[in-house]
């Protein structure tokens, strides 16, 4: 393990005395922990030992702060991730972040002054941060995780993610899968990932290739079906629907050219009056403007309290797998997932999810998914997007013999154009292996197609 | 072992899937409808073709219904805001939160006063109380006689080192009061034993939250206040990788917005229409072979199911299928009447129809949670002091005796239909519902009189009793355990619940007796003087305080048997005393440390409950929580 020279966390006799919780149990075994595990002899060494623990360390902390700075009122799961790693002992964090500060930020956030707009939100949470918990350096990079590359995040030990996108999750589980390399145990990263939505939460540790990973688990969370245009367009019943069409229908029509801010309360208003009118129409009651702005924004419900339990689990599996204090989830053959309820009491379930030998990530074989030979290749396209199992929204699709259908560049797209009216007897052969694509990933998944008799 | 699959798990508890649905999307594809306008061509990607159907449906799997692809946050009760000015900027800046407990939970949150009697090292009151200031609680106040030291800044978010020596109570609040300016906090530096020398001393707090350790005595007499005001009140322990609260509510701690889960309060009353359903259903069914394909594939599924019940029971004697093979057999006879020819080779109305059956065809019935309710003493007894909640009850008990039903709640899932057929069917429902709250009414004001009340009580508060009835709650709150110098837990009705957990894996009553051993280690290490600190197991002899703890804790386990009256095995007895063991070993070890993550967690936990009894919505932990940082697993028990 390389270690890096890093300043002492205790500066003077005072300070030895800032860390006593955290050393305490640092320096006592407990009857849960590896027999072989050494805890510091006289709490004076255990707080060295401590130290040294801490300072070979390497975290990224990766979160929505975007959530946090925006809807402070919520809270959100990456200030919650960062205050927890600074006060367990971590020194050396990264986080990355995309957004910068808004003058509209401005009024419900503490964080940020007016000299802070324009700058990004991850260097000031970090300094925030870094004022609060003396020693703890947190290194700020403001861009998408899609910028960096593997080199980048070699230099980890650990990844925690707070990610609220589904894309961005799959994204970083499948670098750190791929970056693992059988002759260097270093490469392999353990991925510990959270998320919230309401009361329910999870929390799940990944070994990348060793333990179920986020593609393993992709089926556990199915993509909303989508509302089919005919009942938009014929048939409203919902508020919903009247809501959803003003989104799609009546803003393309009139306001074409205009492209719609969803923060502008001018747009909302414009968008909530045409839903409104359209449910009259139709004799449908309900339509609000909070539901206008929660359907047309997406709004996931959040409060503080379900960010800070994910959050803390996240982090305490951190803690335990750097310090070995005590198991953790994730350990091959033992439990690595972690569900959360908190509507009806506290509820917590916590099992193993078995990896997938046919993951399209992590597993040697290919997936099989099951299609109608009789259906043309746009179907089978457009379903890539909503089978839970797939969840690809640009695919490009190879099979070893031929290139099926390609999204860019443009000249192959028209190439493989007319293939999209062709049926996939035509195209392909029961079982054969596909190559699918997506720009939204870095990496190919394969799956084998098998035809529906 | 085959590794749970999400929908399992969460189906099984819930009926639905929740996490990480990705943006609802409308699909732009498989639309060949001629009536469309020409805009959506553009999405659609494609022209017309000569078909003059609409086959929307036929990238739908069987029996899925379009329209759980918009499952919206609920709505607010507020009133829509003036149209050109939008949302306040409190609604904006609550709005994701508004969206759980609505304005009415808010204004709850709002007018709450809360007291944290804070100790040890402190942290896991603070974040609590962090995750209430975040979503606007209306007040609090820190009760803290700390000074802070190097080991604070450690552990405590909200503490900076230029507060070293300063008072822990006031620095920590106005951090605190620096995350939400809407919030107003104060604090007080006293020992908590000056401070409750004050009689009224309490008074001012709707809720009060303890954290250990603290002296028996003293927490008997913040226990004996919540038994004689109300007050919930919440003791907390959180040391190293465990955390235990208990919750102490009022005796009678009704909830009637319990937030059930929309697919689970579904009652259509297809076994018992009334009238005008059955004429609805009459009149949109009549000629069904007939009917063009379009027509036949757009009945709603509720009126089809109606149809063919009435057909069911015109050859069964006049009975509807009762028994799971009779609703098999009438589901396959649904079925049949699909017809395949169509392009996508079946109706989603059918399909609809199909996948209801089981779950729709069932007698009304009264859960568990309402005939508690209606069994109470307090819905049977009304005197002139009963609460609304009681009264109200009374009157729906009252409609239940005479229609074997509760009000109809009045809400039709959405479904495969035309437009206005929809709304009629929505009409037929809300109308009875309508009706049946209105009975209600009558019974609630024919009581007032009775009972000579002179404030009326809320038509709105009715209202909302009707249409949750089936799934309101009735919490019967109890004083936690105390543990005095030399004394054993009573268990009373729960011993028996507790010697069973004993040897149930899944439940943490091991650890939580762990707990109780704690606090007899304190009460036992007690010294008299004014603000002494209390001394807390593995603080200097760990060893000696495994044996000593654990001893206390085997003698607790050992009354609980002998109270419970259950015969237990040796062998078993054996097992448990030695993951009591484990339990207590593990506490010593922190030496009453917090670990940061682990108070962070619990904070988040129990804030979450404080929030569920402050807003009276949601159903609250009863009455112990315990959460398990080692194997990342939490129980609940009813101690
Ligand atoms: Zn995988």
């Amino acid at each position: 393990m390389t270690e890096e020279v890093m300043p002492d966390r205790t500066t003077g006799p005072e300070s030895q005395q800032r860390w006593k919780y955290l050393d305490t149990i640092l320096s006592r075994p407990g009857p849960f922990t590896d027999p072989d595990w050494e805890p510091g002899p006289p709490v004076r060494s255990a707080l060295q030992s401590a130290k040294i623990l801490c300072s070979c360390l390497y975290m990224i902390f990766i979160a929505c702060i975007h959530t946090l700075i925006l809807d402070r009122g919520a809270g959100g799961l990456g200030c919650e991730i960062l205050k927890n790693l600074a006060l367990s002992g971590f020194k050396d964090i990264h986080v990355i972040d995309m957004d910068t500060i808004d003058v509209s930020n401005l009024n419900r956030q503490f964080l940020f002054r007016q000299a802070d707009v324009g700058k990004p939100k991850a260097e000031v949470a970090a300094k925030f941060v870094e004022k609060r918990v003396k020693g703890v350096k947190i290194t700020p990079f403001c861009g998408k995780i899609q910028d960096k590359d593997e080199d980048y995040y070699l230099q980890f030990t650990m990844v925690v993610c707070g990610l609220d996108s589904v894309e961005a999750r799959r994204w970083m589980n499948a670098t750190l899968v791929g970056m693992v390399d059988e002759n260097n145990p270093e490469s392999m990263k353990p991925l510990i990932d959270g998320g919230t939505e309401g009361f329910k939460g999870q929390a799940k540790v990944i070994f990348p290739t060793m333990t179920s990973c986020i593609e393993c688990q992709l089926d556990m969370n199915a993509p909303r079906a989508a509302v089919p245009l005919c009942t938009l367009a014929t048939i409203p019943r919902q508020p919903q629907h009247c809501i959803e069409w003003a989104h799609i229908i009546a803003w393309e029509e009139e306001r074409k050219g205009d492209s719609l801010d969803t923060d502008d309360p001018e747009h909302i208003t414009w968008l909530y009056q045409k839903a409104l009118k359209r449910a009259q129409e139709f004799n449908i009651p309900g339509v609000t403007y909070s539901m206008t702005q929660g359907v047309v924004k997406n709004i996931i419900p959040a409060i503080a309290s379900t960010n800070a339990i994910v959050a803390a689990s996240c982090c305490n599996e951190a803690f335990k797998i750097a310090t070995n204090a005590n198991p953790f989830l994730g350990f091959p053959g033992t439990n690595n997932y972690m569900m959360y309820t908190g509507d009806a009491g506290v509820y917590t379930y916590t099992f193993e999810h078995m990896k997938k030998d046919d993951c399209p990530v992590c597993g040697n074989l290919a997936k099989p998914l099951v299609v109608d030979p009789d259906s043309i290749l746009q179907d089978f396209i457009d379903s890539l997007a909503e089978r839970p199992e797939a969840q690809l929204k640009k695919p490009t699709i190879r099979s070893e013999e031929k290139s099926i259908y390609y999204q860019s560049p443009p000249a192959l797209e028209q190439q493989t154009r007319p293939n999209l009216t062709k049926k996939l007897s035509e195209l392909l052969t029961d079982g054969e292996e596909v190559a699918i694509s997506d720009p939204a990933f870095a990496i190919t998944f394969k799956f084998k197609l098998i035809f529906k008799s | 072992m085959a590794a749970p699959q999400y929908y399992d798990i969460v189906q099984a508890r819930e009926g639905r899937d929740v996490l990480w649905r990705p943006k609802a999307e409308v699909r732009r594809s498989k639309c060949r409808c001629m009536n469309l306008p020409a805009v959506l061509w553009s999405f659609v990607g494609a022209l017309p073709t000569s078909s003059q159907e609409c086959n929307f449906g036929s990238s739908l799997r069987p029996g899925r219904h379009e329209t759980r692809a918009l499952v919206i946050p609920q709505d607010m009760e507020s009133p829509t805001p003036p149209i050109l000015h939008g949302p306040t900027s409190k609604e904006k800046k609550y709005d994701r939160q508004l969206r759980l407990w609505a304005a009415s939970g808010q204004a709850a949150l709002e007018e709450s006063r809360l007291l944290l009697i804070n100790s040890g090292p402190g942290v896991v009151g603070i974040e609590t109380l962090k995750n209430l200031v975040l979503p606007g609680v209306g007040h609090f106040t820190i009760l803290d006689s700390g000074i802070i030291t190097e080991a604070d800044l450690g552990v405590n978010f909200f503490l900076e080192e230029q507060h070293l020596g300063g008072y822990r109570a006031e620095h920590t609040c106005n951090l605190l009061k620096e995350l939400n300016p809407d919030v107003q906090g104060d604090f007080i530096t006293d020992h908590i034993e000056s401070f409750l020398s004050n009689q009224l001393a309490l008074k001012p707090y709707t809720l009060i939250m303890v954290t250990s350790p603290v002296k028996a005595e003293i927490l008997a007499q913040i226990s004996s206040h919540a038994s004689t005001t109300g007050t919930p009140i919440f003791y907390i322990h959180c040391v190293g990788f465990y955390a235990q609260f208990s919750v102490h509510l009022s005796p009678s701690f009704p909830i009637v917005d319990t937030h059930p889960d929309p697919l689970s309060t579904q009652d259509l009353r297809l076994l018992t229409p009334w009238p005008s359903l059955l004429d609805l259903a009459r009149r949109k069914t009549t000629g069904l072979e007939q009917m063009n394909e379009h027509d036949h594939g757009h009945v709603p599924y509720v009126l089809l199911l109606l149809h063919y019940l009435d057909l069911w029971k015109a050859e069964h004697d006049g009975q509807a299928p009762g028994n799971y093979k009779d609703k098999t057999a009438f589901r396959e006879s649904v079925a049949k009447g699909a017809r395949t020819n169509t392009p996508e080779g079946g109706e989603e109305n059918y399909d609809e129809a199909v996948a209801a059956v089981l779950k729709s065809l069932n007698p009304p019935s009264l859960g568990s949670g309402v005939r508690e309710v209606f069994e109470a003493a307090e819905c049977q007894n009304l005197t002139t002091q009963s609460a609304s909640f009681w009264i109200i009850a009374h009157a729906i008990s009252t409609f239940h005796k005479t229609h074997s039903a509760l009000p109809l709640p009045g809400s039709v899932p959405d479904m495969k239909a035309q437009s206005k057929d929809y709304i009629e069917l929505q009409n037929t429902y809300k109308t009875k519902a309508r009706h049946d709250i209105g009975e209600v009414t009558e019974n609630v004001r024919a009581i007032e009189k009775q009972l000579g009340r002179t404030s009326q009580i809320e038509d709105s508060e009715i209202e909302a009793f009707c249409k949750g009835a089936a799934h309101i709650k009735l919490v019967r709150g109890r004083p936690f355990h105390i543990m005095m110098p030399g004394q054993m837990p009573a268990w009373g009705d729960r011993a028996k619940f507790a010697a069973l957990s004993l040897t149930d894996p899944d439940s943490l009553v091991l650890l939580y007796i762990a707990f109780l051993a704690y606090d007899s280690f304190i009460s036992s290490h007690t010294t008299g003087g004014l603000g002494s600190a209390s001394v807390v197991p593995g603080e200097n002899n760990t060893e000696s305080d495994v044996e000593m703890m654990a001893s206390m804790a085997y003698a607790i386990t050992d009354d609980l048997i002998q109270q419970s009256g259950i015969a237990m095995s040796a062998s078993e007895q054996t097992v448990a005393k030695g993951k009591i063991e484990q339990y207590v070993r593990e506490l010593v070890r922190a030496g009453g440390s917090e670990l940061h993550n682990i108070s962070s967690l619990a904070g988040g936990l129990i804030a979450q409950e404080v929030i569920k009894v402050v807003t009276k919505q949601y159903v609250p932990v009863d009455n112990v929580c315990l959460f398990d940082g080692i194997m990342s697993k939490s129980s609940v028990l009813r101690l």
